[in-house]
């Protein structure tokens, strides 16, 4: 094996045990964020193979979140939750009674999958910068669709499962969560912290079993040149429609653990700006590597955040401070910084990171 | 039937919006073979610069004036600066980069002057007169934002047909290789080309502010999408098609909105009225799934 | 008038678009004794005319727009040089309306020299202008560039693949291979140089 190899799954094996042991040295609250993190990581592990793999660019993967979060809530509260809130599910939806919260992760995952391939099909016929209109548009249009069937989804307010459900959701009552195996008691948000970080480990074993085999083979075809694909044998048609699939379904799992993590749900919990926010992410992680997708996610998160704790923390000068503190700065800055990220690095983190790697992994 | 015609011409005031905004983005896709995704906050941006004009006590229609005209220097600038840097980087790249200046006009305006809730112009810029054609009551408003939006894009069609500049323009979008060769500044063509898109989208936004109080950072969200339907409707290349699809993306919407209810009393599931956006949506999609190029854009064959 | 000739990829075009400003080029390009710029806008406003390969003809646009866009550099009206125009190729009278992309490959070829001309350009760079033609076709147009040559002392820089016409027009020739220049002379001499035939002219 050589040094390269090495490196690679030592790198591996040190991010697996960092992410076991953070929670010890965060606070509890930090140890929510870093939760949160990681579903926005989920999520783009899914939109990187899409958009970096097989290159079709999706303005739109908040529905897709948009729809495992719902499916998750709505599979959660059970007929009888939903009866309590006042709502009803029509008949021919197949919602049981409630259901634990991590089973309905793997559902999310499948009901958004199965829509990513529906839109990934009329998607086949769009490209580049029209597939970015058409994605946009269905962006803008989820929230308004999602208050629409009111006695389902609970309009405007959402659903709430916290004044319902809570037995069915791990650690949410009394935020005290044992743990069998290991015979431990953890708070809340350190379960949902495990929780995300633990899908996100599975997910991207997945996603790595996936990209070695076939189908990431024929994913990098078809980035790298379409006519060539075709050419070799390559169907399209399946690869692509089968990555948007693929997609959808990490986001609608990254839906689900956003419901289970915030106990709520709403139209407002999937505005427009988040699926810019994936694009964003994964452009900023550079295209086609799962290395940079970890930064990408913190990017994410952060930036905003850290906007916000810059201004509070006083270490800008007093009249930046206010402007700072303003509503409406920190979309300034998450702009500039971006264009300023697309100057400076336009193959992003990954394609940075490459770089400052190089020169060591030659050495080796 | 009055009533029916009285909702045409409504729908045509509220499809020249679109198609102002439909003809902007389409304008800047021709030059430069990007979809500004920022237009409508942008727009949004200079109907606040108006509004503050208004309020330092200009009278509206040289507000109107002096916005457009710094629009258009905006834009140009904005080419200048910001797009050129990346003219031939990948399509995802410029997406988001207009992203980009999608998040900071939208930051800038709320930042400049807060989310408050306001009307402009405070005073009607268009009498608040209705008349009477037999039967069919029109609103003087209406007919003014029409009229003015054909006025305008008469304008810039004699612009790019008749003048020097107007003609090196056109070659500039179209050929910036051999344009160069003859002498042409291509850089700075390209930007007029995005000045006069921003000029185009600060008159959009007037008129919406006009039309559909309030005045609020979010008010040119809607308007995008359906700009973006009205220029896909047309031809995405087509500035002609912009507006008739903007008229027309106008009229229909107006008209699902109009008979909602009766269209549900018919057995419609659902109460189309609160859902435009989303039929505009169906509308982006379906157009280019059916016929991509638009009602006026020329098929574009793939060179392999 | 120069011709410089060549085997494919030798550098002719290349040389040519160095000299218009298209391409980035190391070193110095004098003409008429003063250092040209290093952009193509700022090269033809100097009055050279560059008539790429393949024409460049503004396809989309008229005859009469491409004509006029021709004089983008002179600002004060056309009239005249469009009749001067006119004067070399008449039948571009008739057809002003007529889209350029419609025309034959010929007419194009008389187009873009013509919308060249209009810029009263003191130096023409002409890139392959055989390239396509028939051979009638292609004894007119360097017919009418030979005329432009010696009528409106025109200076002329021709790329040519065509080593026979563009060796019977110019006055002195270049042959350029592998980017490097390898002969260089009369154009007479040229013609009855060995080599030169055995490579270029068939003999």
């Amino acid at each position: 094996m050589s040094l390269v190899r090495i490196a690679r799954i030592l790198g591996v094996v040190a991010f697996v045990v960092l992410i076991a042991i953070l929670p010890r040295f965060l606070s509890d609250f930090r140890a929510s964020e870093m939760a949160r993190v990681g579903i926005f990581f989920i999520a783009l592990v899914g939109l990187n193979i899409l958009t970096g793999y097989t290159g079709q660019i999706s303005l739109g993967h908040g529905a897709f979140m948009a729809v495992g979060g719902y499916a998750s809530a709505i599979l959660i509260a059970g007929r009888p939750g939903l009866e309590l809130a006042q709502l009803k599910a029509p008949d021919w939806l197949p919602v049981g009674d409630g259901m634990r919260d991590i089973w309905t992760i793997p559902i999310a995952a499948l009901v958004a999958g199965a829509l990513g391939f529906l839109v990934g099909l009329p998607a086949l016929r769009l490209r580049g910068l029209y597939l970015a209109l058409a994605t946009f548009a269905l962006a803008v249009s989820i929230p308004i669709l999602l208050r629409e069937p009111e006695t389902l989804t609970g309009g405007t307010n959402g659903l709430n499962l916290f004044g319902t459900t809570e037995d069915r959701l791990t650690g949410a009552l009394d935020n005290t969560v044992h743990i069998p195996v290991l015979g431990k008691d953890m708070t809340f948000n350190d379960w949902t912290y495990y929780l995300a970080w633990t899908v996100a480990l599975i997910g991207l074993a997945i996603a790595w079993l996936i990209l070695r085999g076939r189908s990431g083979r024929a994913f990098k075809a078809i980035r790298d040149s379409e006519v060539a694909a075709t050419s070799s044998g390559v169907s399209l048609a399946s690869y692509k429609t089968l990555a948007f699939a693929i997609s959808a379904a990490y986001a609608g799992a990254a839906g689900a653990l956003l419901t289970i993590v915030s106990t709520i749900v709403t139209p407002g919990s999937f505005p427009v700006f988040l699926s810019i926010q994936l694009l964003i992410g994964v452009v900023i992680a550079g295209l086609g590597s799962l290395g940079g997708l970890v930064l990408g996610a913190l990017f994410l998160y952060y930036l905003p955040v850290g906007i916000q704790e810059l201004a509070d923390v006083g270490s800008l000068p007093n009249g930046l401070q206010d402007a700072a503190k303003s509503p409406g700065m920190p979309s300034v800055i998450y702009g500039v910084a971006l264009i300023l990220v697309m100057f400076l690095l336009p193959r992003g983190a990954a394609g940075f990171l490459r770089k400052v790697l190089n020169p060591l992994t030659k050495r080796l | 039937m009055q009533e029916l015609l009285q909702q045409v011409v409504i729908g045509l005031a509220s499809g020249a919006i679109f198609a102002l905004l439909a003809l902007a983005l389409v304008l800047i896709h021709r030059a430069t073979g990007v979809i500004n995704f920022a237009q409508g906050e942008m727009a949004m941006f200079s109907t606040y610069i108006a509004w503050q004009f208004v309020q330092w006590g200009v009278p509206y229609w040289l507000a109107f004036a002096a916005t457009i005209a710094l629009s258009f220097a905006g834009g140009m600038a904005l080419q200048r600066v910001v797009i050129r840097p990346v003219e031939s980087a990948p399509v995802l790249t410029v997406v988001i980069v207009t992203l980009g200046l999608l998040l900071i006009f939208n930051g800038l305006a709320t930042w400049l002057w807060s989310g408050e809730v306001r009307t402009f112009p405070p005073n009607r810029p268009f009498p608040t007169k209705t008349f009477d054609i037999g039967g069919v009551v029109i609103n003087v408003q209406d007919i003014g934002i029409v009229l003015v939006t054909l006025g305008l894009v008469a304008a810039l069609w004699a612009f790019f047909r008749f003048t020097r500049a107007g003609l090196a323009l056109r070659a500039a979008a179209l050929y910036p290789d051999s344009s160069r060769l003859v002498g042409i500044r291509v850089g700075w063509m390209l930007g007029v080309g995005w000045g006069l898109a921003a000029a185009l989208g600060a008159v959009s936004g007037m008129f919406t502010a006009a039309a559909f109080p309030p005045l609020e950072p979010t008010m040119m969200q809607a308007v995008l999408i359906y700009a973006f339907a009205a220029a896909v409707l047309g031809g995405i290349d087509s500035p002609g098609g912009a507006i008739v699809g903007g008229l027309t993306l106008g009229v229909f919407l107006n008209l699902v909105g109009t008979y909602a209810e009766d269209l549900q009393d018919l057995g419609f599931p659902v109460n189309l009225e609160g859902l435009r956006l989303p039929v505009a949506f169906v509308f982006i999609l379906g157009v280019l799934l059916l016929r991509p190029q638009g009602l006026f854009g020329r098929a574009e064959a793939r060179r392999v | 008038m120069v011709a410089v000739l060549g085997p494919n990829g030798a550098g002719k075009t290349t040389t040519l678009r160095a000299v218009s400003g298209t391409v980035a080029r190391r070193g110095e390009v004098t003409f008429d004794g003063k250092r040209l710029p290093r952009s193509p806008e700022r090269t033809a406003r100097l009055g050279i005319a560059h008539v790429p390969e393949g024409r460049g003809t503004f396809s989309e646009l008229t005859v009469l727009e491409n004509l006029r866009l021709g004089a983008y550099t002179r600002r004060n009206g056309t009239g005249d040089d469009l009749e001067r125009v006119y004067g070399f190729f008449p039948w571009m009278r008739e057809r002003t309306d007529q889209q350029a992309g419609t025309l034959s490959g010929g007419e194009q070829q008389m187009l873009a020299l013509a919308r060249a001309l209009m810029g009263r350009p003191r130096l023409l760079l002409l890139d392959e202008p055989s390239l396509g033609l028939a051979p009638m076709v292609v004894r007119e147009i360097f017919g009418i560039v030979r005329r432009l040559n010696e009528e409106e002392k025109l200076s002329v820089l021709v790329v040519e693949q065509n080593a026979a016409v563009a060796l019977e027009s110019s006055n002195r020739a270049y042959v350029l291979e592998a980017g490097k220049v390898v002969l260089e002379g009369p154009s007479a001499d040229l013609a009855k140089n060995e080599d030169v035939r055995r490579a270029y002219l068939g003999y």
